[in-house]
């Protein structure tokens, strides 16, 4: 179960990218988190394992509080800790194989990685994941000679390999067309009840957000403005996370079901999420 | 209007904008440069007529050069020099690379912390502003003549050129590989050899091979101060006027670069 606790970053720049927010969220569910560009997604992903350090506020994998560790400390739990990423993050030049596997250096000794010498239990669950996201038969392709989508599976079955805690996706379907982008999803969301873990996606097209997750996080300016189940999310609420609208008297910000205005707020919420796609 | 007038007559003529500021700042730094190049010639007193002499004694030098000298015992030592001019630009290789490997994971701005960057920066600097043949003065004086020190004065110049642009291939990696890995809970080592290494081991190779022929066009010259090598015979068969022998070496400098430039352009082309 991943916790975290008013968690509020602030660059060096002066941007105030996150403020104060505070999710918890466990067991199997698939969580997308929307906003509008620079409402502090990407920044709040990279918070919970410390690509980007928060400046104050807690972050809790279980019983660990991850914003307390040491270098060496954090390392392993970092373990714990899947990431899907936007543009893949593989390692091009190698195979298939060697990208899948890297999710387990965390585990073998330096020299073991110099020769990839990885235990056999570790090859056997890259095989299978292989299986799993639909790459069988492609370990030993190198990287660069894969498509979009398949790099990106690559990418999930690096992450899926580690056993981790929570799964991370960065904007995972951004350099995808929308048919991979919902296999994609699709894949996330098997992951999610198959391996018994949370994922958490950022994400910015709603309608894969609506469709997919079983709840969702809405971000505006670094302020949690949405928490509830997909079913809830009005496009008042859109409204909400991405123009900043103020609530109206009888939404909160967990949404319920808006009585006024339908049909204007819809068109707009509709527009904007068609600008959200691009 | 007045102005779409005025346009129609511009439009007549056209001028290539000049890099200067304008033409007269053009043809006055022409003319500086063209001064300069004359003040240069002048003040080296360099006449027509001592260049007519020169040509002569160019030719008297030509001359005495021909035909090689092909004596057996002339032959062996030559070969002798040559194969130490290789052995040295090898073992020069392995041992300057060998040091700057670490020196240009150090000067990688993305790679290693600010301290140890400028440190590294400063290694290769260093190293970069001293010409060769003067560390090859300095090795002879400190070591003694021979091939050791010419080793030490060619590794010394390999470590600025080899770090500097390695490292300019560290920078120009992709970072999210290496993001993604350290992200896994990788140690920074694992790191280095699963998300890094794979990305530059093509371009290590090239640049290994082709300063490998760099240092084998040096090893032929350090000599010339007593460092091994080549140079040496050469330098000592221009004291005793043996041109004939002189045109010998230069044929072997030349058949030795050319194949090691041959050599490096193949397996350059062939990693890249």
């Amino acid at each position: 179960m991943l916790e975290t606790e008013n968690l509020r970053k602030t660059y060096p720049t002066g941007d105030e990218a996150l403020c104060d927010v505070s999710v918890t969220i466990g067991g199997r569910e698939v969580v997308a988190m929307i906003g509008p560009s620079g409402a502090g997604k990407s920044t709040f992903v990279r918070c919970i394992n410390r690509l980007v350090e928060p400046t104050t506020g807690h972050v809790f994998l279980d019983d660990c509080e991850l914003t307390g560790l040491g270098d060496d400390e954090l390392r392993d739990a970092r373990r714990d800790i899947g990431m899907v990423f936007q543009e893949y993050n593989l390692v091009e030049r190698l195979t298939v194989m060697e990208n899948v596997l890297s999710g387990r250096l965390g585990y073998v000794s330096n020299w073991a990685a110099l020769r990839r010498n990885f235990p056999p239990d570790d090859v056997e669950r890259a095989y299978e994941l292989l299986d799993l996201v639909g790459l069988d038969g492609m370990e030993d392709k190198r990287v660069d000679e894969l498509s979009g989508g398949q790099r990106q599976r690559v990418g999930i079955a690096r992450a899926v390999v580690q056993e981790p805690k929570i799964v991370l996706a960065d904007e995972p379907t951004s350099s995808l067309d929308p048919e991979t982008s919902r296999d994609v999803m699709k894949l996330l969301t098997n992951i999610a009840v198959d391996r018994d873990v949370p994922v958490l996606i950022n994400i910015h097209e709603v309608d894969l957000a609506e469709k997919y997750a079983d709840r969702i996080l809405g971000l505006h300016d670094g302020e949690l403005v949405f928490d509830g189940p997909a079913a809830d999310l009005t496009s008042e609420s859109k409204g909400i996370i991405y123009r900043g609208e103020e609530p109206s008297e009888s939404a909160t910000a967990v949404g319920t079901s808006d009585s006024t205005d339908t049909e204007t707020t819809g068109h707009r919420a509709k527009q904007q999420s068609l600008m959200a796609e691009d | 209007m007045a102005t779409g007038s005025a346009n129609s007559i511009n439009r007549r003529t056209w001028r290539r904008p000049t890099a200067f500021r304008n033409r007269y700042t053009k043809w006055a730094v022409y003319g500086a440069v063209l001064a300069l190049v004359v003040w240069s010639l002048a003040s080296l007193q360099i006449t027509p007529g001592r260049f007519l002499s020169g040509l002569g004694y160019g030719y008297e030098l030509i001359e005495s050069m021909l035909p090689p000298e092909t004596g057996n015992e002339y032959t062996l030592r030559l070969f002798d020099r040559m194969i130490e001019t290789i052995a040295m630009a090898m073992v020069a290789t392995v041992a300057g690379i060998a040091i700057s490997l670490p020196v240009a994971f150090g000067a990688a701005g993305n790679l290693s912390p600010r301290p140890i960057y400028y440190l590294s920066r400063g290694v290769i600097s260093a190293t970069r502003a001293i010409d060769g043949l003067i560390v090859a003065i300095i090795a002879v004086i400190a070591l003694g003549f021979g091939p050791l020190a010419g080793i030490v004065a060619i590794s010394f110049k390999t470590i600025g050129f080899f770090s500097k642009l390695f490292a300019e291939d560290l920078e120009d990696i992709d970072m999210g590989g290496v993001e993604a890995v350290r992200t896994t809970g990788a140690s920074r080592f694992q790191t280095l050899v699963y998300g890094v290494v794979p990305q530059v081991v093509p371009r290590f190779t090239g640049l290994a091979v082709y300063r490998w022929d760099i240092n084998i066009r040096s090893s032929t010259i350090v000599g010339i101060v007593g460092a091994g090598g080549l140079g040496v015979l050469l330098q000592r068969a221009y004291q005793r006027y043996e041109y004939d022998y002189v045109a010998a070496i230069l044929i072997a400098i030349i058949a030795v670069v050319l194949v090691a430039e041959f050599v490096s352009a193949v397996v350059r082309r062939r990693v890249q």
